[in-house]
């Protein structure tokens, strides 16, 4: 292998591009209209922008859950976080009537969300997982009680623009989510911030010793990770015009997780990449939409996803192409 | 009753064993001795089946036995009691007494586990032990000087013939030492032989009544207590003479510091009032000028470390005062004391000190990053002229400073954390063993490193288990025993002044 491919093949995003441009080929092929684009009443239109959009509300609630795992926590809360969000949105829209002040307290519900776990996790000391265990599963009663008991369905036309309006041409969930990540990003660079975190994230006893304080760093991540997910279901609410206390956001959380492992983050902490979550949040939705492109029955729909995740991991797994290796290249003394 | 002769144990082909023999007769309390990597704790695996005979012959009341596993010692009747309580917290004592081999009901009364007969057991077996508590409540309920008894209790049931204690006291505070010796006292009467492991040598006294020393694997002698002072004792183990000097040295050593401080006019960075902490230190008073290095010395378990992690915030003392520069601060969490222009190399450089994954220059700006706050990052061209001349400074010998920490040697490990430290330009400087595990050119570096940084006006606190180090830099030396500090020592003392100091006797604890 020559120097420049083994260089290609070694940086941290070539296995995640490499498996998206795979499902986006596959796509093209099965539906040779999936790469058409066109411009139609001012914005893109097409397959790719769909999925863009789509994906946009668990690209954000990725990134926040990036930045929990990095730093050895875990969120499982953000699919209930969600649900509460668009409960609280649809109520405020439909009473008031004004924009501002639905995503305003809305996005005070995700804060106290993402305050609340990290208080359970830091001041309280409990498991990640069991913290946040406990808003995922009282999180769906909230929002029922917010809503009634009732599926609100939201008639304020301003409120669409959140989940189908258009920005710049692209889909305005997209833009949003993509401005988070870079902002994100910006932050992580310019502040001491992401060193913090990956200290955490590897040798926490080390961190403290070095004086890293890990308990305000950690408080804060909850709080944004609750944040992200309450522009989530902004987005859901605002998408299907309705707030569903039941079925908003469900399993978001694990697909989040799902797209931060496919990025190339380290579920043990530590090592995180937002761009590698991003592109594994498209991976996601772009597989999604293979299987509705091949036609495959509801009924076995799960099943199907299920297996193509599996067949992803495995491509991404550096064991796994090392024993694929050795078995296609045999040893020349053997030959 | 147990005797072993010419024991040679070798752990892959390095020797920790090398010939040594060891008798213990039924009614004794026998003191095991020696300083770290003496070969204690593999005699006592060796003993106990958790490492197979090599060479040698282990004679119990006249029958040769090699045992191959603990549960093959424990029916030839030896057991042990380990440093770190060895049983289920979420059982009850009774059943942690008694796993494996709880009584039966009968088949005709329905089977199972005699759950009566137990709890009676149980209770006999404790009292027997000078304890009274309900047997059926969780073992982790209790303190641990009473689970540290219940495992006494088991190992009893299980074999009472030989119990093996390793370092039995290390967790406890002194009522609850005087109750384990109490029950210590009471097995010995009824027959049973005891070996003690422990690295507190008052204790010995208090309890044992012969005294195996073992050094570098070695026998050095087996002695009667009453007929081995602690001078002769602590000899032993570091191999070389003490002067026969009791308490008196500590008190004159004391005058002679305290007349040369007061001719020093600069005021302390640091002066430590009765600091304390429960189980861990008692009145620990240092005092430590600018361009001082302070040299803190004593045995294993002496209280060294615990000094550092409570003038560090590590741990929170519960009585005393810390002042800096006169002023009296709190030292609550690291970050304080950092805040505090303190700066701390731990003794545990893997686990408590580098952050492997993270490149050498991040290890090394962590700490000041930490200092500066979440908005304001370090400039890139100031963190790599930092860390460049610090690399400089300290002869950090990485090909690049980008790499990895992990993949430095350890001297070059323990050389940026020392870098860390300095990059707060600090005050006080803390090292605990910051040559442990560094060859012998890399040790030599460190200690030149540490006399210039004093000659510049830092103020350093340098831990060491090597006194001869200690003596090389330090221009005090503070001598901690058995988690107190029992005297200062004038730099430029000699080895023995401070090894007597070490074995000292005290005064409280005494048999």
């Amino acid at each position: 292998m020559n120097p420049a491919a083994r260089k290609l093949l070694a940086l941290p995003l070539f296995w995640p591009c490499a498996t998206l441009a795979l499902l986006v080929v596959l796509n093209a092929i099965v539906n040779p209209g999936f790469l058409a684009l066109e411009w139609r009443d001012g914005h893109l239109y097409g397959n790719l922008i769909d999925i863009l959009n789509r994906a946009a509300p668990l690209a954000l609630v990725a990134a926040g859950m990036t930045l929990v795992i990095a730093a050895r926590g875990l969120d499982i809360s953000a699919g209930a976080v969600v649900a509460i969000t668009a409960a609280t949105g649809a109520l405020c829209v439909s009473a008031t009537g004004s924009l501002a002040l639905a995503i305003a307290a809305a996005l005070a519900a995700a804060l106290a969300c993402g305050l609340w776990n990290g208080l359970l996790v830091v001041a309280v000391g409990m498991q990640p997982i069991i913290a946040t265990l406990i808003l995922m599963v009282a999180g769906r009663g909230i929002a029922q009680l917010i809503t009634g008991g009732q599926i609100i369905t939201i008639y304020f036309p301003p409120y669409d623009y959140l989940g189908n309006g258009f920005l710049l041409g692209l889909p305005f969930a997209a833009v949003l989510a993509l401005a988070v990540i870079v902002a994100l990003h910006a932050l992580l660079t310019a502040t001491p911030l992401g060193l913090f975190i990956r200290a955490i994230g590897i040798n926490p006893l080390a961190a403290r010793i070095a004086g890293v304080r890990a308990r305000p760093i950690t408080l804060a991540l909850y709080t944004f990770c609750g944040l992200t997910a309450g522009l989530a279901g902004l987005i859901i609410s605002s998408n299907v015009k309705s707030a569903d206390a039941n079925n908003a956001g469900t399993l978001l959380e694990l697909d989040a997780i799902l797209a931060v492992t496919l990025g190339g983050t380290a579920l043990t902490g530590g090592r995180f990449s937002l761009a590698g979550t991003a592109i594994g949040a498209l991976i996601i939705q772009t597989l999604t939409s293979t299987i509705y492109s091949l036609g495959v029955p509801p009924e076995v729909n799960l099943v199907f996803k299920a297996a193509l995740i599996f067949v992803v991991m495995l491509l991404q797994s550096a064991e796994f192409r090392a024993s694929i290796r050795k078995l296609a290249v045999r040893p020349p003394e053997a030959a | 009753m147990l005797q072993a002769t010419g024991i040679v144990h070798a752990y892959a082909g390095k020797p920790a064993l090398d010939g040594v023999d060891f008798s213990l007769r039924a009614g004794e309390i026998h003191a095991l001795m020696g300083q770290n990597g003496a070969g204690k704790s593999t005699l006592i695996k060796v003993l106990t089946g958790a490492e197979v005979l090599q060479r040698g012959s282990i004679v119990l009341d006249g029958q040769r036995i090699r045992p191959a596993t603990n549960r093959e010692a424990q029916r030839l009747g030896i057991s042990t009691v380990y440093q770190e309580v060895n049983l289920c917290g979420n059982l009850s004592v009774a059943e942690n007494i008694f796993a494996g081999r709880q009584p039966q009901r009968r088949l005709t009364r329905g089977g199972g586990i005699d759950w009566r007969t137990l709890n009676q057991r149980a209770r006999t077996l404790l009292a027997g032990l000078d304890i009274d508590i309900d047997v059926k409540r969780e073992l982790s309920s209790f303190s641990v000087a009473l689970q540290q008894m219940v495992a006494i209790a088991r190992a009893i049931d299980i074999s009472a013939r030989v119990l093996i204690l390793d370092e039995p006291t290390s967790s406890l505070d002194s009522d609850e030492v005087e109750k384990l010796f109490t029950a210590m006292r009471r097995l010995r009467e009824s027959g049973m032989a005891i070996v003690f492991v422990t690295h507190f040598l008052d204790q010995v006294y208090a309890v044992s009544d012969r005294i195996t020393v073992l050094r570098n694997g070695r026998l050095v002698g087996e002695y009667p207590a009453a007929e081995l002072d602690h001078a002769a004792l602590v000899a032993a183990m570091v191999g070389r003479n003490v002067a026969p000097q009791g308490a008196s040295g500590s008190a004159t050593a004391d005058r002679k510091s305290a007349a040369s401080t007061r001719e020093t006019p600069e005021p302390p960075v640091l002066r430590t009032q009765d600091l304390a902490r429960r189980g861990s230190v008692s009145s620990v008073n240092l005092e430590i000028r600018p361009g001082e290095i302070l040299g803190l010395a004593g045995l294993l378990g002496s209280g060294r470390t615990e000094v550092a992690r409570l003038l560090f915030g590590l741990d929170r003392a519960d009585a005393g005062e810390i002042r800096m520069s006169g002023r009296p601060v709190s030292l609550d969490n690291p970050a304080q004391a950092i805040a505090h222009t303190i700066a701390f190399c731990p003794e545990e450089r893997k686990t408590e000190g580098i952050v492997e994954d993270l490149s050498i220059r991040d290890n090394i700006v962590l700490t000041l990053q930490a200092r500066m706050g979440l908005w304001r990052k370090l400039p890139d061209s100031e963190r790599t002229e930092l860390t460049n001349s610090l690399a400089q400074l300290l002869d950090i010998r990485a090909g690049n400073l980008d790499a990895p920490i992990g993949e430095l040697s350890g001297g070059n490990q323990q050389k940026c954390l020392i870098a860390r430290a300095l990059a707060t330009k600090p005050r006080l400087l803390i090292l605990d063993e910051p040559t442990r595990g560094i060859d012998v050119a890399g040790k030599q570096e460190i200690m030149n490193q540490l006399a210039r940084l004093a000659a510049q006006g830092m103020a350093l606190l340098f831990i060491s288990a090597e006194v001869d180090e200690l003596l090389r830099v330090s221009t005090r030396i503070v001598v901690m025993r058995d988690r107190r500090q029992v005297g200062t020592l004038p730099g430029g003392c000699s080895e023995d002044q401070v090894y007597a100091l070490i074995a000292a006797p005290a005064e409280g604890l005494s048999a």
